[in-house]
């Protein structure tokens, strides 16, 4: 099995593209996260699934040193978020979120070709590289380069949100629930986007979703959140013969 | 109709007027945009500043001349003195319009530019500042305008500008003097309305 749960002390394989230890987080009296343990190895992609509120967006955003634990470690390539420099780690995980968040005085093109821009790559290769993604999202380039996000429908606005991410060849991706809010027939779509960049590029990724459909579709491996807590880790497969009453009550809404 | 004497000397005290605001403006801006820029990093400096310009907007503004006269260095008679009130007058709503021209950006906006990695000093000038342009605009907007009503009580206080007419035309009831204070006045304000709209306009995204 390509993840497990991992105790404490055990070495560390060279090839874990990141590892929770332990990982604990509270805010004022309330547990958010609770001795959260589990590492993944490259090129896979984990779902973290749980309701609202089980902490799952929140373990998101410690891999990317937008929180960081209040006890444990979070590791990305073997070194804690707390020993890397912030921005350069940020700068090598791209970032996916429902609201999409794209910046609306830059064009598409700007919008995509920001990070590269700020790594110091030269302006044609900025270029060069925003429209291989936008095509392989499916956006042609010479119709989308120049407008602005306000300009574009929700599902083209969330691909243009993926290109962005891809943009700096990153080593980790995180989606928190990137496909939530688009009608039903685009969420399919971006979803087979997904499917196909994922078996294409295998790139580590974390996806934060409430919708079991979706992490039994996505994920090679799907950890259920309840409170804070761990409740399972394992292959889509596996995960529906769980027999847990938090997997039981998802795996009903199917 | 106006003799030609007044004509010369209204030029001259609209020159001079201008000068006032553009300077007082000029030291409004320079101060109020890093202060409100300050404000939108510290909370805890919100209230006494914001307060203090506020608390300066609400003192009337001939008392407030008067106020400045008798404290060193800023005060005394002249020009000096009234950009010193008409900078106070000014920064409040700079002030303000900052601070929610840039708390007002898109809270996924900001959260993704953080993510992706962008400096603090990167989030200010590729996110922040362009995003709240209209609204700072809208702020210097706004104080020009009053400014440029204000300045012409700096005549009371030896400061020269189109009060100098009004003031005369007052005590000598004379309404001539008065409108010849008064309309360049209001020729100035909706001027400067009319290119900070168009400079609104250039700036905002619809």
């Amino acid at each position: 099995m390509a993840v497990r749960r991992k105790s404490l002390g055990s070495s560390l394989s060279p090839a874990t593209a990141l590892e929770f230890r332990g990982v604990s987080y509270r805010v004022g009296g309330n547990l958010i996260l609770d001795d959260l343990s589990f590492q993944i190895e490259p090129g896979r992609t984990l779902i973290l699934l749980g309701r609202s509120g089980s902490g799952k967006t929140t373990a998101l955003k410690m891999l990317n040193g937008l929180l960081f634990p209040s006890n444990g470690q979070i590791l990305v390539e073997n070194r804690a978020t707390t020993d890397w420099d912030l921005i350069q780690l940020r700068r090598s995980i791209g970032y996916v979120i429902q609201e999409v968040g794209l910046f609306p005085h830059f064009t598409i093109g700007e919008n995509v070709g920001l990070v590269p821009r700020l790594q110091g790559w030269p302006p044609d290769r900025v270029a060069a590289r925003v429209a291989e993604l936008l095509a392989q999202v499916g956006l042609e380039p010479s119709q989308f380069l120049n407008r602005y996000p306000r300009q574009l429908s929700g599902g083209q606005r969330q691909r243009v949100g993926v290109a962005r991410a891809l943009a700096a060849e990153p080593k980790l991706l995180l989606f928190d629930e990137p496909f939530g809010a688009l009608d039903p027939v685009t969420r399919v779509e971006l979803q087979d986007q997904f499917l196909e960049l994922r078996d294409r590029l295998r790139k580590t990724s974390i996806f934060v979703t409430h919708d079991v459909r979706e992490a039994l579709r996505l994920g090679t491996e799907i950890a259920l959140l309840h409170r804070g807590r761990l409740e399972v880790l394992t292959t889509p497969d596996e995960f529906v013969k769980s027999e847990g009453p938090e997997a039981r009550a998802f795996l009903s809404t199917l | 109709m106006m003799p030609p004497y007044l004509l010369q000397e209204m030029a001259q005290l609209t020159g001079e007027h201008f000068v006032l605001v553009l300077s007082s403006m000029a030291i409004a801006v320079a101060a109020g945009l890093p202060l409100g820029i300050l404000l939108t990093r510290r909370a805890s400096l919100r209230t006494p500043l914001l307060g203090f310009a506020n608390i300066m907007q609400t003192i009337p503004s001939l008392a407030l001349f008067g106020f400045l006269i008798p404290i060193p260095f800023i005060g005394g008679i002249g020009k000096r003195t009234a950009i010193v009130a008409l900078v106070l007058y000014a920064l409040l709503p700079i002030l303000r319009n900052t601070l929610a021209g840039i708390l007002g950006v898109d809270v996924a906006v900001r959260e993704s530019a953080i993510a992706m990695g962008l400096t603090g000093r990167q989030l200010l000038w590729e996110v922040e500042l362009p995003l709240a342009a209209p609204t700072i605009i809208a702020g210097v907007r706004i104080a020009t305008v009053t400014t440029i009503g204000t300045a012409t009580i700096a005549a009371a206080i030896g400061g020269g500008g189109l009060g100098v007419f009004i003031f005369r035309g007052i005590a000598s009831v004379d309404t001539t003097q008065i409108l010849a204070g008064a309309i360049p006045a209001a020729l100035l304000a909706l001027l400067s309305d009319g290119g900070f709209s168009w400079i609104e306009r250039r700036f905002s995204l619809s």
